[in-house]
C-alpha cells in the first residue's frame, strides 16, 4: 500500500481531479497534495488521494515500473494486486463521494 | 571500478539498466566488505520495498555478510489483537463494520473479522476511506470504518474524517506511526540494526527531516528510498557506505519525490484529526507515540467514543494453539526470518494464515512464500 499509483490528470474540479490510470477514468481527492495541479500533470494516488506531483522529467522511468507490474500474469502477484487496489481506490468518473 | 556519486546517481536512477544495476551490486559488496563486520543488519519498514526485494530477487545480489531485514513495516501486521478484537465486538453487536481487505482475515485474540462474517456480522471490504462513507449514505445501519495503515494512508482517513459525514458514520483507528517505532527497534539488544532504509512515500509526507531527531540520538544513518529495484540497490549501497564511514546522517535517495519538509498540508491534515498515543504493536513492543487516535474535537466520529466496545465477551475461550507458535513478532523485529519458522509453508500458507505475516500482501511471510526469500539466481546480476 506504500507504492501509490501514477496517472495523468485530465480535469481539475476544485479538490478534485479526473486523472487518467492507463486508459481508465477515476477520479481523486486534491485535497491534501500541496503542489499545484494541472490537466497534463502526473500525479501519485494513494487510497484516492493525489499525494504528490511527479516531476515531468521522471515520469517515463516512473511509469516503465508500474508498466512491468502491470503486466504481470500471475493473477496472484503481490505488487500487481495492491496497484490495482489503489486504481480501485478512486471514484468513479461523475460519482465522486456519492458513489 | 570507480565509486559512482550515490547523490547524483540517485537523480538520474533508470528503471532498466542492468549495468548500473551490477555497478550497485558490487558497491554494497564492496562496502560491506570494507565494514569488517558480520553479519551487517540493516531494517527497512515497509511492505512495499520487500515485495520489491523479492520480487526482482535483490536479494541474490547482496553480499552474504549483509543481512537485509524488513522491520515492522506492513500495517495490517501490526495491528494488535485486541485492536482486531474490538472490530469484532462492534460487528457482532450489529455496527457495519467496513475495511481494507487484509484485515479481514487477520486474526483477533480469538476471533478474526471473517470469523464474525461467519456467525452474520456484516463485513465490507473498502478500498479507500470515502467507499467507506459512500456505504454509510447507502444505509441507515450505523458504519464504522476499520481504518489501518501508516502516516501515509492516516493522511486520507484525516481528509475523510474532516469533509461531510452522514451522523451513521464513524472511525476505529489502528493507524500506526512509524518514527517512534524505529526508536524502538533501534534499542532492540537481539536485532542490533546499523542502518534504516527510509520509505519513499511515507517520507513524501512526513519530510526526510522526520529521521534527523532519530539519526541524532541513536547515531544510526537513515536513507530514504524509493521502489524501482535501483532505487533499493541506490539506497542500500548509500547506507552501508554511511555505515562504513561511521557518519550516521539522514540522506534522501529519493529526491524525485521526497523534500526535507515534505508535504505540509497533508501533515497539517492528519495532526489535525489524529493525535500520537502510545500502545502495542502486535509481537513488537509497546510503542511510546506509535499509535494515531482521534483528536478530542472528532469524538462524534470516533468509534471508540460512540459505542461500549465490550471486549471481555470475546475473550472466554482459549486462544488457538497454533498461534502461540507463531514467530511474527521476532520476525517483524529482525531477530527471526520467515525460514526459522515451524509453520511457514506447512501449516501457515496463504490460504489458512496463522499469524498476520501470512495474511497481508505487505506481511513479510507472504511476500517470500509468493516470491522466495533468499532466490539463488546463480549470478544474474
Amino acid at each position: 500500500m506504500c507504492l501509490g499509483v501514477p496517472g495523468r490528470v485530465l480535469v481539475v474540479d476544485g479538490l478534485t481531479a479526473t486523472v487518467d490510470f492507463w486508459g481508465i477514468r477515476r477520479q481523486v481527492r486534491l485535497d491534501v497534495i500541496d503542489q499545484p495541479v494541472a490537466p497534463g500533470d502526473y500525479i501519485l494516488n494513494h487510497v484516492g488521494f493525489a499525494i504528490r506531483r511527479i516531476p515531468a522529467e521522471e515520469i517515463g522511468e516512473t511509469l516503465a515500473l508500474y508498466e512491468t507490474l502491470l503486466a504481470e500474469a500471475r493473477k496472484d502477484d503481490l505488487m500487481a494486486a495492491d496497484l490495482r487496489a489503489e486504481m480501485s481506490a478512486t471514484a468513479p468518473e461523475g460519482r465522486h463521494g456519492v458513489s | 571500478m570507480a565509486s559512482l556519486d550515490l547523490e547524483v546517481a540517485a537523480r538520474e536512477v533508470k528503471f532498466r539498466d542492468p549495468n548500473l544495476a551490477r555497478q550497485l551490486a558490487s558497491q554494497i559488496a564492496r562496502h560491506t566488505a570494507e565494514i569488517g563486520r558480520s553479519p551487517v543488519s540493516v531494517m527497512h519498514v515497509c511492505g512495499s520495498h520487500e515485495q520489491a526485494i523479492a520480487k526482482w530477487g535483490l536479494r541474490a545480489s547482496f553480499p552474504k555478510d549483509l543481512n537485509v531485514i524488513m522491520g515492522p513495516g506492513c500495517p495490517v501486521c501490526i495491528t494488535d489483537m485486541p485492536e482486531v478484537d474490538e472490530g469484532v465486538a462492534l460487528a457482532r453487536q450489529g455496527v457495519v463494520i467496513a475495511t481494507y481487505g487484509d484485515m479481514v482475515k487477520v486474526p483477533g485474540t480469538v476471533l478474526s473479522l471473517s470469523d464474525a462474517q461467519a456467525e452474520g456480522a456484516e463485513i465490507h471490504v473498502v478500498y479507500s476511506a470515502e467507499q467507506a462513507v459512500a456505504l454509510a449514505r447507502r444505509t441507515s445501519k450505523e458504519v464504522v470504518f476499520f481504518a489501518t495503515g501508516f502516516e501515509t494512508t492516516a493522511v486520507a482517513t484525516a481528509a475523510v474524517v474532516r469533509g461531510p459525514l452522514p451522523p451513521n458514520f464513524s472511525v476505529l483507528s489502528a493507524h500506526k506511526y512509524i518514527p517512534p517505532v524505529m526508536e524502538i527497534v533501534a534499542e532492540m539488544p537481539d536485532t542490533r540494526v546499523e542502518g534504516f532504509l527510509a520509505a519513499g512515500h511515507a517520507a513524501t509526507i512526513t519530510g526526510w527531516g522526520v529521521f534527523e531527531a532519530f539519526v541524532e540520538r541513536h547515531r544510526i544513518p537513515v536513507v530514504v528510498a524509493g521502489f524501482e529495484p535501483l532505487d533499493i540497490l541506490a539506497g542500500l549501497a548509500r547506507l552501508v557506505e554511511l555505515i562504513r564511514d561511521r557518519t550516521p546522517r539522514v540522506v534522501n535517495m529519493f529526491p524525485r519525490c521526497v523534500t526535507r519538509a515534505g508535504n505540509l498540508r497533508a501533515q497539517e491534515e492528519l495532526w489535525s484529526v489524529f493525535r500520537p498515543v502510545g500502545g502495542r504493536w502486535r509481537g513488537i513492543a509497546h510503542v511510546p507515540n506509535g499509535n494515531l487516535r482521534l483528536r478530542e474535537e472528532w469524538a462524534r466520529v470516533d468509534a471508540r467514543r460512540r459505542f461500549p466496545i465490550d471486549l471481555t465477551g470475546l475473550w472466554d475461550y482459549a486462544p488457538p494453539t497454533l498461534a502461540a507458535s507463531c514467530i511474527c513478532g521476532d520476525i517483524m523485529s529482525g531477530i527471526a526470518s520467515p525460514k526459522d519458522c515451524a509453520l511457514f509453508g506447512r501449516e501457515c500458507v496463504p490460504d489458512t494464515p496463522v499469524g498476520a505475516c501470512m495474511v497481508s500482501s505487505e506481511g513479510t511471510c507472504k511476500i517470500w512464500h509468493q516470491y522466495g526469500g533468499i532466490p539463488d539466481l546463480g549470478g544474474t546480476l
